[in-house]
């Protein structure tokens, strides 16, 4: 889901970095209030647990490759705006040391993956789990839910991304100037792969990692309040 | 022991294990992600090459490209296996690094 440099016009580049600047704002302001000092060690393993999940390429057999998130695990357990901040540091570093996603698309790719992801997921786990116990098999099944619902909304999005570039930015013979495939098939190619393969992946990560800290810890589960 | 350092062994073990990401995709011979294309590939695609794309496809050349190092397209799976960790092991000192910084700077003291 990393756009590359290229793909999408310096115009929709410059829409989602304006987008960006006061989500991040919210996010920090958000943080400001919400995080606790000793919660800082856990934003620093979420960014990195996020960076090394998504080095995890699984392969459709002679198709894509795709990959989880992380995002909607470090939402569930320090809030969707730590989320975002976690997944942002991760998106930003990828592309500037290892050219994996754009830098003219860091505003889109974060706001795929570090604002859409985070929040979609948050609240399908928030609705899914209410109050039910930390400790209950329905907050593992929430946060499965949240996980798939998150990304495969994100895929979305990233799908949108893509479409809209040959419909706005084409030569006058209709030769694509930037990514060359249209909605009809950017939408399903995107939101398919992660319907089918790797949302899936990102359910069982999120899920076997609430499942874990179930039993070490169910305190954990009161950081996202508030 | 603490559940931070659990935490940390749990991410130790997915360095160690990340090359999956790339021997798994090389063994059931699946492409790049969708959307994640190079310049011969979009080519071989779509026949023509997008304008826009060459400019800003080249504004940036990443230190650790696709988590290797540069020039080592086309070597093989152990050597870039190797470099997947290193990337994976320098990837996680900058990113842990930062995001603890920036929560130092965020995080409220009355706890």
């Amino acid at each position: 889901m990393h756009i590359p440099d290229g793909y999408l016009s310096p115009e929709t580049c410059g829409v989602f970095g304006a987008v960006m600047i006061p989500i991040w704002t919210a996010a920090s302001k958000a943080v400001k209030k919400t995080l606790s000092v000793r919660q800082v060690p856990y934003l620093a393993i979420g960014a990195a647990f996020s960076f090394v999940i998504m080095m995890f390429n699984v392969p459709i057999p002679g198709g894509s490759t795709g990959h989880a998130v992380g995002g909607v695990l470090v939402a569930i357990l320090l809030g969707p705006w730590a989320a975002c901040i976690a997944v942002t540091v991760a998106l930003v570093i990828q592309a500037l040391l290892f050219g994996d996603g754009g830098i003219t698309a860091i505003g889109a790719n974060c706001f795929n993956m570090a604002f859409v992801l985070p929040f979609v997921g948050y609240y399908v786990y928030k609705l899914i789990s209410s109050n039910s116990p930390s400790g209950s098999v329905r907050r593992v099944i929430a946060a499965g839910a949240g996980a798939y619902v998150g990304i495969c909304v994100a895929a979305l999005f990233a799908g949108i991304e893509f479409g809209f570039q040959p419909l706005l930015y084409h030569t006058a013979n209709g030769q694509a100037l930037y990514c060359p495939y249209g909605l009809n098939v950017a939408v399903p190619a995107m939101v398919l792969g992660h319907l089918m393969v790797f949302g899936w992946v990102e359910v069982i990560v999120t899920a076997l990692v609430i499942k874990y800290l179930q039993k070490q810890n169910s305190v954990f589960f009161e950081g996202g309040r508030s | 022991m603490t559940l931070t350092k659990k935490l940390w062994i749990g991410i130790i073990v997915l360095i160690v294990l990340s090359p999956l990401g790339l021997i798994l995709p090389d063994h059931f011979k699946a492409g790049s992600a969708w959307g994640e294309w190079g310049r011969e590939e979009i080519q071989k695609m779509t026949g023509y090459f997008p304008l826009g794309f060459q400019k800003l496809s080249e504004l940036w050349k990443a230190p650790l490209p696709d988590y290797a190092f540069q020039g080592w397209e086309g070597k093989d799976l152990f050597s870039m296996s190797f470099a997947y960790i290193i990337s994976a092991i320098v990837g996680i000192a900058i990113i842990a690094g930062v995001a603890f910084l920036i929560g130092k700077v965020l995080a409220k003291e009355d706890e």
